[in-house]
């Protein structure tokens, strides 16, 4: 049984300008162990899927669809529940560390208050795991007493891995984890990560508009345009022969050092990514896509097959499977 | 890449050009600490930079934050004052002169990282973009154009078409990608040589930055306008650099042509910062530990030395340059051709003697 799994959700959020739907439908599903990558630019719905997961999205935004967690539904889960639920079953480490932290609070305290809360264990107990937490993530334990201002960016960021870990979920969702990192920092704190992740047997949701980071961590990759997910697939294959366009684009905007294709040949996409509030009909990704022909503008592509354990919400793709499967 | 060489041998000298560029910035010290007779400390942004743009060239400086790399950009921009060093523009330095200065404003032009920041929310597109124009008190182009010829003609320059439909329009209208164009229109409406640019697409979403750097190396071959593009993406610096420089700890550690510095990199640094381009491969591989490096406390001997893999591994021991590792500061010496790298253990190999550091900064002991 997946440790999450979402069912045609779609979130719409309310605006004075009329309803805004920034997640149209998106099935996904990660398994225990397993690290899932979603990947899309600004405006994908990527984090509001996050939040939506969380039960974190605005009064009067409308969630449809089923939202599983370990086989319980997220969505008519009472208050009670739902704060027990929260940081013991999923857990989140979000973008800004900085931020996240109190600044006024020793490290300490904010990582054995999440644990007291949860009753996982007393006063003491939870000092001693507090300590055990941040050896865990690579900082000595004599810096629960610093504050925040004492650390540097991915020191902060360690913490709040240690905190997202506190509880023992048993998913872990990572926003844009490492986005306010430096190039080195970012680097270090992906391979803790992936390290906590292998050795704990967690299951991990993750989020960038980074594609490169994604393949480096991820088992699988799910790609979103415009609230949709378009393709998805075992991460590298998804990233070095993607089978979307719209795949191919991103992927391209990550070029590889050292491969001639990408030498003063930046690739990139005409247009923007779309408001949305103004989705483009047929497949929402026709008006920048390079192969768009003529049926594109009114047939809005399903997911098909594209491949073993993959598929892509493109018409070039649909026909061209079937071939490919016949033996 | 081999256009870019030939731009080199065909002219005689850079457009532009810093020699031996020291910036500091002061530190503060708290009350307790000034009473105690404590001195500020002083951070060394950027510690005796040489750097040479030649017309037409696009050069990447790269390097983690706090290297410098941006104090260096806006020094050159003049929006910071250095503390000693010089900066040539066509071989004549910049003094005090206002009437160059003035020039020198005109002719090299900056776009930030940040459109949004950088436009005034409440100015339209052509009043932001004909702003230049009328501070320079440029009022006719040179073919005898109009103020309105010239921002159409910039506009369009940068792939806002047809421009007459952005002239009134406000920042909060257009899109990132957008917003970023009318920037470097602003820059281009000026004619100028070179463009600095820091970090010019990391605000921007994925599918958007290739048609911006599809744009600057399109600036770059059709006006023939140099470019300093400050990046910490060494991605970026293989799609559009002609040559890297790479900086650490205010200093250029290795600079030299595009495809050699990033296929084939010298330094042990640049070698690290390569480590950290995420690769399909999965992320098993040893990264360089360690926090970016404070500038506030240079380490003795090579800058990189502490972090140093050679060092720490006991490459450089057996290679018997460990003490002059720890000891003696070093500049650049060419390893290659046109490849220019400070290390002492790659220029012992190299069977190369280390080059003499930049001077000291006069009056600091």
């Amino acid at each position: 049984m997946s440790v999450l799994s979402v069912r045609d959700l779609t979130v719409t959020y309310h605006s004075q300008a009329g309803p805004v739907p920034a997640v149209r439908g998106v099935d996904l599903s990660v398994d225990k162990g397993e690290v899932l990558g979603l990947a899309g630019e600004s405006g994908c719905g990527k984090s509001t899927i996050v939040n939506a997961v969380l039960r974190l999205v605005p009064p009067k935004t409308k969630v449809t669809g089923e939202i599983l967690l370990n086989g319980e539904d997220v969505m008519t889960m009472k208050p009670g529940r739902l704060r027990a639920v929260r940081w013991s079953g999923m857990s989140v480490i979000f973008q800004g560390a900085m931020h996240a932290l109190n600044p006024v609070q020793r490290i300490g305290n904010q990582i054995a208050e999440t644990i007291t809360i949860h009753s996982q264990a007393d006063e003491k107990g939870a000092r001693v795991r507090s300590g055990a937490l941040l050896e865990q993530v690579g900082l000595p334990p004599r810096r629960l007493r610093d504050y925040p201002h004492e650390l540097s960016g991915g020191q902060k960021q360690r913490v709040m891995i240690a905190m997202a870990l506190a509880c023992n979920p048993d998913i872990v969702i990572a926003d844009e984890p490492t986005t306010a990192l430096d190039v080195m920092v970012q680097a270090q704190v992906l391979q803790l990560l992936k390290e906590l992740q292998r050795e704990l047997g967690l299951a991990m949701l993750f989020i960038t508009h980074d594609l490169s980071v994604l393949v480096e961590v991820c088992d699988r990759l799910a790609i979103m345009y415009a609230g949709k997910i378009v393709e998805e697939g075992p991460s590298v294959q998804v990233f070095q022969n993607p089978r979307h366009p719209y795949t191919s684009a991103l992927s391209g905007a990550f070029p590889q050092i050292g491969d001639r294709r990408f030498r003063m040949a930046p690739s990139g996409l005409p247009g923007d990514p779309p408001f949305p509030g103004n989705v483009p009909g047929g497949c929402s990704f026709h008006p920048r896509c390079p192969l768009a022909f003529d049926e594109c503008p009114t047939i809005d592509p399903e997911l098909y097959p594209a491949g073993i354990d993959r598929r892509a919400a493109c018409l070039l793709v649909r026909g061209s499977e079937r071939v490919e499967a016949a033996p | 890449m081999q256009a870019a060489e030939q731009r080199h041998t065909d002219r005689d000298g850079p457009v532009l050009e810093v020699r031996d560029l020291h910036v500091r910035f002061a530190g503060r010290v708290g009350l307790g600490q000034g009473l105690l007779g404590r001195k500020p400390v002083e951070a060394r942004a950027v510690d005796g930079v040489d750097l040479q743009l030649f017309p037409g060239e696009v050069l990447a400086l790269a390097g983690e934050s706090g290297c410098g790399k941006t104090t260096l950009a806006r020094t050159i921009m003049g929006l910071e004052r250095p503390r000693s060093g010089q900066i040539l523009f066509e071989g004549k330095p910049l003094g005090t002169s206002t009437k160059l200065l003035r020039e020198y404003r005109r002719r090299v032009q900056i776009v930030f990282q940040d459109p949004t920041a950088a436009l005034n929310p409440r100015q339209t597109i052509y009043e932001s973009i004909a702003e230049g124009l009328r501070v320079h008190g440029v009022t006719r182009g040179p073919q005898g154009e109009t103020e309105e010829q010239l921002v159409a003609r910039a506009l369009s320059r940068a792939g806002m078409r047809p421009p007459e439909r952005f002239f009134l329009s406000y920042p909060h209208e257009l899109s990132g990608g957008q917003r970023q164009r009318v920037v470097i229109a602003g820059a281009l409406v000026l004619d100028p040589e070179i463009i600095v640019a820091d970090e010019p697409v990391s605000s921007l979403d994925a599918s958007v930055r290739g048609e911006i750097l599809k744009l600057l190396l399109a600036l770059r071959n059709e006006l023939d306008i140099a470019m300093l593009v400050v990046t910490h993406d060494l991605g970026l610096a293989w799609t559009i650099a002609d040559r890297v420089a790479v900086m650490y700890l205010g200093r250029i550690v290795e600079i030299g042509p595009a495809e050699d510095v990033l296929t084939r990199p010298i330094h042990p640094y640049t070698k690290a910062l390569l480590e950290v381009v995420p690769e399909a491969g999965g992320i098993d591989r040893p990264f360089l530990a360690g926090e970016p490096p404070d500038p506030t406390r240079i380490p003795e001997g090579c800058r990189f030395n502490p972090r140093c893999p050679e060092v720490t591994g006991g490459t450089a021991e057996a290679a018997h340059v460990l003490d002059a590792c720890r000891g003696e500061d070093l500049g650049l010496a060419e390893l290659r051709p046109g490849h220019f790298a400070a290390c002492h253990l790659m220029s012992n190999l190299a069977g190369v003697r280390s080059a003499a550091p930049p001077p000291p900064l006069p009056g600091n002991g």
